[in-house]
């Protein structure tokens, strides 16, 4: 089954599609663009160059699969509104992974933590092993973070790789949509039922309820 | 493309997701999910908030819309949805939304503007609109007067508020004599019991200094403020404030200077047409008011129903029903969303 990935958890936007059969996965294209402002214009393009360097149309699409971060809120709606509505418009099935896991997952065996940039100078976290989330997700201050790891992906390793003081692997910064596609396999091969694309916000909105109001007169 | 095209129209611009498909000139669904609720313990609309309810009610909005009317996603000619102007994170959720929809579906997409959508509306109740006319638009966010040549193709701005939208106004009035959020519609009807004349509030940018440089411009601050110092002072002696006088005295300052304003411009321009949209439109004494001053002078109000004045799909499936029709160019894909995008665009082709 031809399955579409896509993740705007983090500044890139992705779109991957995948072929799933009965015992395994084939990555057949994958489009990014790295630019943490323009996941509302890179994502609807990628995904129609991706299709089209496949030779394929969007009725060939089986299931959409989608990263729910935990990331910044504007960017990662674009993912999610995207792939509901196109999930919709064809009457295909959607399912939601945790963009985290799926750098955990690329990463592979031993301790790693996953990193991403929350922005407010704090990080998106979880801590795997051998590929699974043994913690997480949270949001805190680099410094805050804790658990046991001896590597660290994802571009919030990059950008406070001092504060954790182990490797950072630089080549897994964002979530690879074969990586997001694996986590959903058994039950895209089970057709199990479509999923409502909840994000992983891991906070509230900012906004204060106004109190006594203040005078004008002098 | 049929002369009657099918279009599917997407409102995100603030607190309402709404989902309209027309045929031509006719409504066949105006789907809507509002998350004011949510908004009304702050005392205005929240843009998080409001951009979270519309990625939980975009799919289901838009299937009610589908049920509604009775078509499916296949028959449809086009797809459009509000790019701009409006709240950036509550924009981007439409847009991608009507991306996922074209994209998956074939169809052609049309990036519009809410403004120009918010005259287009009209068409649906009263057809095609008479051009040149002249629109006024009021709400929450916006307070404008345009001068609509070919609505396909372009508009000129004559003039908006320097300050407050006329909308925003009410929500702060409201807001001062304890009557909740929204304010628009609580006011109209407290105002029915008071007296108009009751008090004398400012009319802003209508003294003749004012009009060399601000003819067709609105302010709505200093009224506000007025207000505020007017009751105010009433607390302070221990007096009881006449809500009704108040309401009534206030509405009248707004819908006089609205409609004076919007009567000046049809005549200056040579019009005879003035159709009056967004959520203020809504007020009874502007439409009362409204009436009376265009009869004078020979210029016919288009004023829609109150339901299609506010913020909703239909408007922006009217609008893109115009521009197909009109053999305007579709967007591409990488269509942004523009929170500031300027009134002179109807729809983004590049
Ligand atoms: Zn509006």
């Amino acid at each position: 089954m031809l399955v579409l990935a896509l993740d705007t958890a983090t500044p890139a936007s992705t779109a991957a599609l995948v072929e799933v059969t009965a015992d395994g996965l084939s990555g057949i294209a994958e489009r990014r663009t790295v630019d943490p402002r323009a996941h509302g214009e890179k994502l609807a393009p990628e995904i129609a160059a991706a299709l089209a360097e496949a030779g394929v149309r969007p009725a060939d699409l089986g299931a959409i699969v989608a990263g729910l971060g935990p990331g910044p809120f504007t960017g990662l709606r674009v993912g999610l509104a995207t792939a509901a509505s196109m999930a919709h418009a064809l009457g295909i099935p959607t399912y939601g992974v945790c963009s985290l896991d799926g750098l955990g997952r690329a990463a592979g065996p031993g301790r790693v933590l996953v990193a991403t940039d929350a922005r407010r100078r704090e990080v998106y976290y979880a801590t795997y092993l051998d590929g699974v989330r043994v913690d997480g997700p949270e949001v805190a201050k680099p410094a805050e973070v804790t658990g046991e790891f001896d590597r660290v992906a994802g571009e919030g390793g990059l950008k406070y790789g001092d504060l954790f003081g182990v490797p950072v692997e630089e080549h897994l910064l964002y979530p690879p949509g074969a990586a997001l596609v694996a986590l959903a396999a058994e039950r895209i091969r089970e057709a199990a039922p479509s999923e409502p694309l909840t994000p992983l916000y891991l906070r509230r909105p900012d906004a204060v309820e106004p109190t006594g109001r203040k005078t004008v007169l002098t | 493309m049929p002369d009657e095209p099918l279009v599917l129209g997407i409102e995100t611009s603030c607190d309402e997701t709404g989902v309209g498909i027309v045929r031509g000139h006719t409504l066949l669904a105006d789907a809507l999910a509002s998350s004011v609720e949510q908004h009304a313990r702050f005392g205005g609309v929240v843009p998080e908030v409001a951009s979270r309810a519309h990625l939980e009610a975009i799919v289901p909005t838009m299937q009610r819309a589908f049920d509604d009317a009775g078509v499916t996603l296949a028959d449809i000619d086009a797809i459009a949805v509000t790019s701009g102007p409006g709240l950036a994170g509550a924009l981007l959720v439409g847009v991608a939304a009507a991306k996922g929809y074209a994209l998956a579906a074939e169809k052609p997409l049309y990036g519009v503007n809410h403004l120009a959508a918010h005259v287009a509306v009209d068409t649906l109740e009263h057809g095609p609109l008479p051009e040149p006319a002249i629109a006024m638009l009021v709400s929450g966010g916006h307070s404008s007067l345009l001068l609509v040549d070919d609505l396909a193709n372009g508009v000129t701005p004559l003039g908006a508020t320097i300050d407050d939208a006329a909308g925003e106004a009410f929500d702060k009035v409201a807001r001062l004599l304890g009557l909740g959020f929204p304010g628009g519609p609580v006011i109209d009807r407290r105002a029915r019991a008071g007296d108009p004349a009751a008090i004398a509030f400012p009319r802003g940018l209508t003294a003749s200094k004012d009009q060399a440089a601000h003819r067709f411009d609105f302010s709505f601050s200093g009224l506000k403020t007025a207000v505020a110092r007017w009751v105010e002072a009433r607390e302070r002696d221990g007096e009881p404030v006449p809500v009704a006088d108040v309401s009534a005295s206030f509405q009248e300052a707004v819908c006089d200077v609205l409609t004076a304003k919007a009567i000046d411009a049809c005549r200056a321009n040579g019009v005879e047409t003035l159709v009056i949209g967004g959520g203020v439109a809504a007020n009874s004494r502007l439409r009362v008011l409204a009436e009376q001053r265009a009869e004078k002078h020979g210029i016919r109000v288009r004023v829609p129903r109150p339901a299609l004045c506010t913020d909703n799909g239909a408007m922006v499936a009217a609008l893109g029903s115009r521009l197909v029709a009109a053999g305007v160019a579709p967007s591409r894909l990488d269509l942004p969303a523009d929170s500031a995008m300027s009134l002179t665009t109807v729809s983004v082709t590049e």
